[in-house]
């Protein structure tokens, strides 16, 4: 029963952000701040993350091929497909899961137990919609241009691992990216991150807005924002799996 | 004016709120005091409507707040201003900006004139020139003085303060004490203080409702809080023997 608590509580506050702005100036500006956070401040982590993953990958798929009957492009190809339908992504965004679902569950966790929320409301301030909404726009802009630079630089990570170790020649590995290349994956990541993206923020947010007590309980909303985003981005992962391919 | 008529509340199947009713007047400081768990915070966050009553209305004026939608609540909501405990100052805006965000939200003043009008809150809580100060370098009394100049910001009719001293010395209480009375008189506006401040209580408490177990228990004004013979405020508000002799002490000269 708990959990249908919850659901509807959950689709209740998203239904409050979608109320009228009362100054759509301002909620601009909050969505540029959030944009600004989460692609810009996420950035680092992405790039280290997605560089090494792409590495790893053409290392451990050249390993595998090694003496077999299997050209040497193939490593390119399984890297760039890997890349732009799973690891880019989906691992990115459990990442992203970990980084920005705890920060805005502890910031609106924090506000909420320092009555600032409750200020807000006083004021007249639609707080779903001004505190929460500008973080999933923000998110939903950004994650995918986080998704489509992690991919890249898996890429790129799968050539500088190739060069350094001399398993597959370079010309090979480049040939393998480009080959039997489908546009289709590229919608299929974008619109994979869009969705993470939105999901990661929205459940984040929603423990952080509905915290109740005080230092220690916003800890256990931020250790629950990002299990349950990183649960829910991958269940979404497996339905989208299904519908799009 | 605000009155209120027959609140009830409770939370999981335990009632903290019985049967609630009173007026709270404009142009006067008025007091809901009470021990710690009483139901005094319960009580102001139903009448500015942060929690919902089970039963009973809360009267704006003629409004009826408790019935209003949510459009409407805003329409009272933006004649409101609180002061909260900790100030509830945010934390990544320095006090301009603090003092400023309700003004930028729902105005359309230029920058001129937002920043004067902030300028003359300031002022008027005696911290001019703190304009760029970050709130995490302010102190409790200075939180407070903040809280107070962006309450007002918004002129507005109603003014709800909660443990406005708490944490806070005797003098700097008693600044903060006068200047919300001041305030009230001169804007002309319905202020309602949730305190357990015993010094609140003699020095501003005109009209003052007690609060004993989610009941409301004494109504009156500070003269009668020392004439008063009910047992559990006077318990509450000379507790300790010193207050009490000082209370006989007073009465006795006159």
């Amino acid at each position: 029963m708990k959990l249908f608590y919850h659901i509807g509580r959950y689709f209740i506050m998203l239904g409050h952000m979608l109320r009228k702005p009362e100054k759509s100036g301002m909620y601009w500006q909050e969505i540029l701040r959030q944009m600004y956070d989460i692609g810009v401040g996420s950035l680092p982590i992405v790039a280290m993350i997605s560089f090494f993953i792409g590495a790893v990958t053409s290392v451990q798929t050249a390993f595998q091929l090694l003496n077999s009957f299997i050209p040497d492009y193939y490593v390119g190809f399984i890297v760039r497909d890997s890349m732009l339908l799973e690891l880019a992504p989906t691992i990115t965004c459990l990442a992203l899961a970990g980084k920005i679902g705890s920060n805005i569950a502890s910031e609106l966790g924090t506000m909420r137990i320092t009555e600032q929320i409750d200020a807000l409301e006083i004021m007249g301030v639609n707080t779903e919609g001004y505190l929460v909404g500008p973080k999933i726009m923000g998110a939903i802009i950004m994650v995918p241009f986080l998704i489509v630079i992690a991919a890249y630089l898996g890429m790129l990570g799968g050539y500088a691992a190739v060069a350094a170790t001399d398993a597959v020649e370079n010309p090979m590995y480049i040939k393998g990216l480009l080959v039997w290349f489908k546009p289709y994956y590229i919608n299929f990541m974008v619109i994979k991150s869009v969705v993470f993206g939105f999901l990661i923020t929205s459940i984040s947010a929603y423990h952080g807005y509905y915290v109740k007590g005080g230092a220690l309980e916003i800890g256990k909303a931020s250790t629950k924002a990002v299990v349950y985003s990183s649960i829910a981005v991958l269940l979404a992962d497996y339905v989208l799996a299904i519908l799009l391919t | 004016m605000i009155r209120i008529e027959n609140i009830c509340k409770s939370f999981d199947g335990t009632q903290v709120l019985f049967d609630i009713s009173a007026s709270f007047e404009r142009g006067k400081t008025n007091l809901i005091i009470g021990k710690s768990g009483s139901g005094k915070t319960v009580l102001v966050k139903t009448i500015i409507g942060l929690l919902p009553v089970d039963s009973g209305n809360v009267f704006y004026g003629d409004d009826n707040f408790t019935e209003m939608n949510f459009k409407q609540r805003k329409h009272i909501r933006m004649q409101i201003g609180m002061l909260f405990q900790g100030g509830a100052l945010f934390d990544s805006l320095n006090v301009e900006k603090n003092i400023m965000f309700p003004l930028q939200m729902f105005t359309n003043l230029t920058l001129k004139e937002k920043l004067a009008r902030v300028d003359e809150c300031l002022d008027r809580v005696n911290l001019a020139g703190a304009n760029k100060r970050n709130t995490g370098e302010l102190s409790g009394g200075m939180r407070k003085r903040v809280g107070i100049a962006r309450a007002i910001v918004m002129r507005p009719k109603y003014l709800f303060c909660d443990e406005p001293n708490s944490g806070l010395d005797p003098k700097t209480a008693l600044v903060i004490d006068q200047l919300i009375k001041e305030i009230t008189i001169d804007y002309d506006i319905t202020t309602i203080i949730n305190t357990h401040d015993m010094n609140s209580v003699m020095e501003i408490g005109e009209n003052i409702i007690f609060l004993h177990n989610g009941h409301c228990a004494w109504r009156g004004n500070r003269k009668e809080v020392l004439r008063s013979d009910h047992e559990e405020l006077e318990s509450f508000i000379f507790a300790s023997d010193f207050l009490k002799k000082a209370r006989a002490a007073i009465l006795a000269e006159k």
